[in-house]
């Protein structure tokens, strides 16, 4: 078991690697060898871990982190079914990943930076899932951001790469701050920020829906929502993109973005007790669903299409943490990391096989060219849609829909159907646009070893063999409450038909309407309709956050460059440089005058002295 | 005896030879004269000094004549040594054309 240390310090050893020698000392081969090592013995290690575990929770302290009056958090490690699923899934993709970026990095300039930021990146998520308090948790929660933030603007030298790392890191951070108060929060009222013993006692301490509870599972979900890409802090999430596109896999798909489920689901005792705030996330995730897939439908960078996908699963997770279906939502997560990993490393490979190129406009006809990408994205884009039986992402989507269902919110499980509809829409786009079709683009075959291994793997874990892992969930998170199921029981095959039916109706729409036209609005002067200008501008989101967020805060900006508090202060420098303009005017250089000057000064003094000694005497 | 010289006549005196002097130094424009008339205030004030002593029958007026005079004579070497020196770098002599120092 305590090679879950191993876990987490090799990424990290490999972070201080890279960093001391840097790319001057080391070639790409060093680098990434360095790099993917780390990760591999991280997986390994999380592995054995993984296969040692029990089904008991077990806590291992390093050490005492600090001790503060009172408040005594350690670095200490929590390990159960929850975290070992995490840990799998950001150590197994993110392993995968590394080895998929040492192809597509292939020949970039800064090799070395890029994977030290990338096991830097590992590291922080491994103490954000492992953590065993909330201290700790808030730590590997900042590490993470930063690592986006640095891998955002990899690219830095294009300013529009940096604006889009800056926005992220200032969105995230709003959310960051409501977590931050959160924690305070646990704190007041608890005396501890040990996530055990504060799940454990949550019932005690906290009355059911009392103000209390409320707003400190207000404040973790907002947290979560920042992270996780929820409305209203979305906005972020497609910007990203501007990052290396193995980047967008791990930290913008398949890990990163999921930590606030994770939190949510860690802090599930609490939510409980907070009816509330699970309603209002099980809204705002059906809400971002419905939202980001209506916006996905009309993007037409391959990447954006996959970020808002994204934020789209997130929001199917964040339904069903909202109404209880915790072992869903993890399920989901983890079979959502497989698939969007696997959707974004084949971007990728679309991308690296087009010379750089993410326009789907300009891609078409791809799969003669580069089958085993279009295989891989053709069995990721499966499970997106969650086709039935053969793709992972029906299993888990299904598992929420049915949790919806007897949940009995008809709006939420309506808003799931229409997503899973709006889901099979856009993905049959972006697929049909990018592959079939009329080729629009140039496009030369790939090769390497590090490009399809981790593909194939991906796409194995997306097939139904993904849909057959279940993590052991047991005495860690409950599972839905056995009389609620019992009373739709006879519901069941009824709800997956419906599933199967909303996915396929989807296809079969945008078959029909994509086959055999190629319907590319703006690329063939076609005018956009109003409706299509609302989606492809993400509903305003960000023309709304620029009027009411940014702008302002340029103007004050602008008035504070001047400096207005000290303007009062220049007078006296004013006052002075005229007053010694004018006596410097006395300093003529003439020695007469200096003379008269003198002579009219004694005269003065004398008339002084005589007029005083006049009236004294 | 001759009647004694009332003391107001010779302050007098040393007040006009004063005033002439400061009168050469503030309409002067050549340093030489400057200098002179410098001279003649400085001969007044010991006058002036050598009259007080006189008047109350002590030597201090005449210690400050001999004093003033080594002070003269140092201040006249300077001065000179300065106004031949001026003389070399400008050609001339004209304290009003000597405005360097303005501030």
């Amino acid at each position: 078991m305590n090679l879950i240390f191993l876990t987490v310090a090799a990424p990290l050893a490999g972070f201080l690697m890279l960093a001391c020698l840097r790319d001057g000392r080391l070639n790409q081969r060093q680098a990434a060898a360095i790099g993917g090592g780390v990760m591999l013995l991280s997986a390994l290690s999380a592995l054995y871990a993984a296969l040692c575990y029990q089904g008991t929770p077990v806590t291992l302290t390093a050490w005492r982190w600090f001790s503060v009056a009172g408040l005594t958090p350690d670095i200490a490690f929590h390990y159960d079914g929850l975290t070992l699923t995490m840990v799998g899934v950001v150590t197994g993709v993110g392993f995968l990943i590394h080895l998929f970026a040492s192809w597509y990095m292939d020949g970039e300039a800064d090799y070395a930076r890029f994977f030290s930021y990338m096991n830097l990146f590992v590291a922080c998520m491994l103490v954000l899932v492992l953590a065993d308090n909330y201290l700790l948790l808030y730590l590997g929660w900042e590490g993470v951001g930063l690592c986006s933030y640095l891998l955002i603007g990899f690219y830095f030298r294009d300013p529009a790469n940096g604006r889009a790392a800056i926005k992220a890191f200032t969105v995230t951070r709003i959310g960051d701050v409501f977590l931050a108060i959160g924690l305070f929060l646990i704190y007041r009222d608890c005396g501890t920020l040990n996530i055990d013993y504060v799940n454990e006692h949550a019932g005690t301490i906290f009355i059911h829906a009392s103000l209390p509870i409320h707003a400190i599972t207000l404040m973790l979900a907002l947290g979560a929502f920042g992270k996780s890409a929820q409305l209203p802090l979305h906005t972020w999430l497609a910007d990203a993109m501007a990052g290396p596109t193995p980047v967008s896999a791990l930290i913008h798909a398949a890990t990163m973005v999921t930590a606030g489920v994770y939190l949510i689901a860690r802090a599930h005792p609490l939510f409980e007790l907070a009816p509330a705030t699970l309603s209002l996330v099980a809204v705002v995730g059906a809400l971002t669903l419905l939202i980001a897939g209506l916006t996905a439908l009309r993007q037409y960078d391959i990447k954006r299409v996959l970020a808002y996908s994204t934020m789209s699963q997130l929001g199917y997770m964040f339904v069903a943490l909202g109404i209880g279906a915790w072992q869903a939502a993890i399920i989901h997560l983890m079979v959502h990391a497989f698939f969007k990993a696997l959707l974004f490393l084949s971007a990728g490979a679309v991308i690296i096989a087009t010379y750089h190129e993410q326009d789907i406009r300009r891609m078409g006809g791809l799969y003669r060219k580069i089958p085993l990408v279009y295989g891989c994205f053709l069995i990721g884009a499966a499970a997106l849609v969650a086709l039935p039986w053969v793709s992972a992402g029906f299993y888990s989507k299904d598992e929420i829909l049915r949790a919806l269902w007897e949940s009995g919110n008809t709006g939420l499980f309506l808003a799931g159907l229409v997503g899973a509809l709006i889901t099979s829409l856009y993905t049959f786009r972006v697929f049909w646009l990018t592959f079939h079709g009329r080729a629009r683009g140039t496009c030369h075959p790939i090769h390497g070893w590090n490009y399809w291994l981790p593909l194939v793997a991906l796409a194995v874990l997306s097939t139904f063999v993904g849909g057959k892992i279940h993590p052991p969930f047991n005495g860690v998170l409950p599972a839905l409450t056995e009389t609620a199921s019992q009373g739709m029981a006879g519901s069941e095959g009824v709800i997956e038909l419906l599933t199967m039916l909303a996915a396929l109706s989807g296809l079969a729409a945008a078959a029909w309407w994509f086959v055999d036209k190629e319907r590319l609005s703006g690329a063939d002067g076609i005018s956009r309709s109003s409706a299509e200008k609302v989606l492809a501008g993400g509903f305003g989101f960000d023309a709304l956050y620029e009027r009411i967020a940014v702008r302002p805060y340029l103007w004050c900006v602008r008035i504070l460059r001047g400096d207005p508090v000290d303007r009062a202060w220049y007078v006296l420098v004013t006052l002075s440089e005229r007053a010694f303009s004018l006596s410097s005017r006395w300093q003529t250089g003439r020695i007469r005058d200096y003379a008269v000057s003198f002579a009219g000064g004694l005269t003065l003094a004398l008339l002084l002295v005589i007029f005083v000694r006049g009236r004294g005497g | 005896m001759n009647p004694v010289m009332p003391l107001s006549h010779g302050l007098i005196f040393a007040a006009a030879l004063f005033a002439i002097g400061l009168f050469g130094v503030m309409a002067r424009r050549d340093f030489l004269f400057m200098l002179i008339s410098l001279e003649l205030m400085m001969n007044a004030a010991a006058l002036a000094f050598v009259l007080a002593g006189a008047k109350y029958a002590v030597a201090d007026g005449q210690v400050m004549l001999i004093f003033i005079l080594t002070l003269a004579a140092a201040e006249v070497a300077i001065g000179l040594a300065i106004l031949l020196r001026f003389y070399h770098v400008h050609g001339h002599l004209d304290g009003d054309r000597a405005r360097e120092m303005r501030g």
